[in-house]
């Protein structure tokens, strides 16, 4: 009211006392709002241990994980879960940058394997205590505790395995005279695939996908992207330029050329390929066993026809060669505990918790991502949702993890922008190029 | 009309004579006005020289040195040697190439649409006048990320309608993958910035347009000019300071586009600009001294695109407040 300021001496001396009473007011206020901020970080409301999960944006599985276990914890410590952003590398760049920093709000990271190297080298994980990497290893499937360990040690806790396997639709494969009950290679996908005139589903996207495609092709085929491994960038020799190399280079070119991944190939990412496996022109496609309960879910929507989904069948990753057994690809999520965590114990314990066979269990159903733990695929509950999960775990057997470097960000960059799009994959050039072009990245002598 | 008709200097203009004569005799007065004129705008320029300055004197000192965020205790000095690597790179003159493409297409249609839509503001009916504005304006107010992710959904060959809207275009079918190479994903690209931004250009250009004084368009319409001799002879030249000023700001935006090619391309089928450069290198690869080179560049570039506007074609940024 600034009238009664001007006019009466009473009316200022409220206005004062009125200004006084609010600037009191808004210092409460904000020692209020900082206590509770200060509160927020560490421990809880009654001086229990606060935990924060960095996780990977899921169907809701990992937050009631973290509710299971902050009941089972008793009150030892609770479990609060943040959200990282979609896709993996922009989780890696996050965690990254807040874990250069010594963010200690980091307790514990769900990660995408390939970055596990890169966070260990640098010193980003608390040091694993004997007894819990025992007992994490524990009914484990090999390619997980491969993709946990960096330089031979267990660096994260195994929480869930992903792998691809071949998806074909039963009467197209009958059709085409495929005997899926015998391992069957990508040559012989395509040639069904064009005579059947459906559609080979694969991920041609400058992306991750596109590296998990190439890196499965070359382990397939004999070979490894990484051919020798090292510490120091300088040293790393790569193997794509290889006969295994060449021979992913060129079943990508040959299924490119058919035209049977589609006319969005250079585009194809995982949701893709599913789509188009659901239509009229779905035939086959190598996918995660999400398409399984998307399928079901498409179903249930009224979206789909339930004799699509019956007509899906399932079986190991295709072979580059008959005789060479196939290397599916590996992915999933394994928790790292920060080094900077101000209660590393609790938060080796809590992983503990999570990765439980029951908790694992529960994912696999609730939210259709595999488990590591060997013991989950003899439950019954997840043998009627997930009747795959015996290939699923056979194929994890068999999975290899992408290349295990700290530098994996270039060697991806490198490979995705010379592989892309496929259509242009010379099988005698891209290896060459990509070799070269990784290489100068590694030594710092040209751009990605 | 063989001449252009330019305003009268007002008096204004007159008055910022003295301002420029020798500053020999400085009044009290006038001494603390200056003083009064620091005081109000130092608080400013210190926030200004905290938030700009710094982080590019930072940027600058970090690009010296072979630093790997992940790697700090093996940072070294190294010198102008980064600043050879970005140059020497034929992905930097690519990026350079597609970002200056980029730049010179949207620009010059948004500078004609954008004239286009600030005429029709300009003369629409009193009653329709704010609605029209704030109909126009609307993509302004979206976020570039939205937006971007809006063009994109579109155009998706799965998930997108102008395949079968725009069928009947040849060269356009069911199977047309925009974003599967580079001359269709720049097509989506451009389009979406031109989308997003051409009311940026026309809302700077309505400003120019209302400065133009009614007086001169109606002695030129006694003397018999058509519409077009208007817009030339008039129009035109009395808002050239406005278009300058809108082109200069379009400009230096329309270099550092990132959001667009972040969401719709991610660099593929050679659609990397300056800016997605300097982010995968800081971000992705975080080689925060070669990826700081970069950033130096982009904004040596930028500096370079505002000095020859400025001097070049003589651009006065008072005009952009109308204060002249």
């Amino acid at each position: 009211m600034p009238d009664s300021v001007v006019h009466t001496g009473r009316g200022r001396r409220s206005a004062a006392s009125g200004r006084r009473a609010r600037r009191a007011l808004g210092a409460t206020a904000a020692a209020v709002v900082l206590a509770s901020g200060l509160a927020a970080c560490g421990s809880g409301d009654s001086g229990v241990p606060q935990l924060d999960w960095y996780i990977n944006p899921d169907s809701g599985g990992q937050a009631e994980i973290a509710a299971r276990c902050t009941e089972a914890a008793n009150g030892a410590y609770t479990i609060s879960v943040s959200t990282l952003p979609r896709d993996s590398p922009s989780q890696r760049e996050q965690l990254v940058r807040r874990l250069a920093a010594n963010d200690s709000s980091i307790d514990i990271m769900s990660l995408d394997p390939p970055y596990i190297p890169e966070f260990a080298q640098a010193g980003f994980f608390a040091p694993m205590p004997a007894e819990v990497a025992d007992e994490v290893t524990t009914d484990v499937v090999q390619s997980a505790i491969d993709g946990s360990t960096w330089d031979g040690e267990l660096v994260t806790v195994p929480f869930w395995a992903n792998t691809q396997l071949l998806w074909y639709r039963t009467s197209v494969a009958e059709a085409a005279g495929l005997d899926m009950t015998q391992p069957v290679t990508w040559d012989q996908l395509t040639q069904a695939a064009q005579d059947q005139q459906v559609r080979l589903g694969v991920q041609g996207i400058r992306s991750e996908s596109l590296t998990v495609w190439l890196n499965a092709l070359i382990e397939s085929a004999g070979g490894s992207v990484i051919a020798e491994n090292s510490t120091n960038p300088d040293d790393i020799q790569l193997g794509l330029d290889s006969e295994a190399g060449m021979r992913a280079a060129e079943v990508m070119r040959d299924i490119s050329a058919s035209g049977t991944g589609g006319p969005a190939l250079s585009t194809a990412n995982e949701d893709t390929t599913a789509t188009d496996f659901e239509g009229d022109v779905g035939g086959f496609q190598v996918n995660y066993p999400f398409v399984y309960p998307r399928a079901l879910g498409a179903v249930e929507a009224g979206t789909l026809d339930q004799s699509v989904v019956d007509d899906y069948g399932w079986a190991l990753y295709p072979r580059v060669d008959a005789d060479t057994e196939t290397a599916p690809p590996y992915g999933g999520i394994n928790l790292g505990v920060g080094a900077f965590s101000e209660h590393p114990d609790l938060a080796y314990d809590a992983t503990r918790c999570i990765t439980s066979t029951e908790n694992q269990a529960y994912y696999f159903t609730s939210n259709g991502n595999p488990a590591s733990d060997t013991a989950v695929y003899e439950d019954p509950e997840v043998l009627e949702a997930f009747p795959m999960a015996p290939t699923i775990l056979e194929s994890l057997e068999l999975a290899v993890p992408r290349p295990q470097t700290p530098y994996y960000s270039e060697v991806s960059g490198g490979i995705q922008r010379e592989y892309h799009p496929t259509a242009a994959i010379d099988p005698e050039q891209t290896p060459q190029d990509a070799t070269e072009l990784i290489q100068a990245v590694l030594r710092k002598d040209q751009l990605l | 009309m063989s001449t252009s008709t330019t305003a009268p200097p007002t008096g204004r203009t007159g008055a910022s004579a003295p301002a420029q004569a020798p500053k020999k005799h400085i009044s009290d007065r006038a001494k603390a006005e200056r003083k009064l004129g620091w005081l109000l705008a130092g608080p400013a320029l210190a926030v200004m020289l905290l938030v700009t300055a710094y982080p590019i004197a930072q940027a600058f000192y970090d690009s010296l040195f072979d630093y790997r965020l992940t790697d700090p205790e093996n940072r070294s000095f190294t010198g102008l040697s980064n600043y050879l690597v970005v140059l020497t790179d034929q992905l930097w003159w690519q990026s350079v190439g597609v970002t200056l493409l980029i730049t010179v297409v949207t620009v010059a249609v948004e500078l004609v649409l954008g004239f286009g839509l600030a005429l029709v503001m300009n003369k629409a009916l009193k009653a329709i006048r704010p609605f029209l504005r704030a109909v126009i304006l609307i993509p302004y107010a979206v976020i570039t990320v939205v937006s971007a992710f809006a063009w994109q959904f579109a155009f998706d060959i799965n998930t997108g309608f102008i395949n079968s809207w725009f069928a009947w275009l040849p060269g356009v079918g069911a199977d047309t993958d925009w974003f599967g190479d580079f001359g269709t994903s720049i097509f989506v690209v451009c389009l979406a910035e031109i989308w997003k931004t051409t009311p940026f250009i026309s809302l700077l250009l309505l400003a120019g347009l209302a400065q133009v004084p009614e007086v001169l368009q109606e002695a030129a319409q006694v003397d018999g000019a058509t519409w077009w001799q208007r817009m030339r002879r008039v129009t035109i030249p009395n808002m050239k300071a406005a278009i300058m000023v809108a082109l200069l700001f379009r400009t230096l935006d329309a270099f550092r586009v990132f959001d667009s090619i972040f969401v719709m391309t991610a660099g593929a089928n050679g659609t990397e600009t300056v800016s997605f450069l300097a982010y995968r290198q800081t971000i992705s690869r975080l080689e925060i001294g070669l990826g700081s080179a970069v950033s130096v560049l982009l904004f040596l570039s930028v500096v370079l695109i505002a000095f020859v506007f400025i001097k070049g074609f003589k651009v006065d940024l008072s005009q952009a407040r109308g204060d002249s």
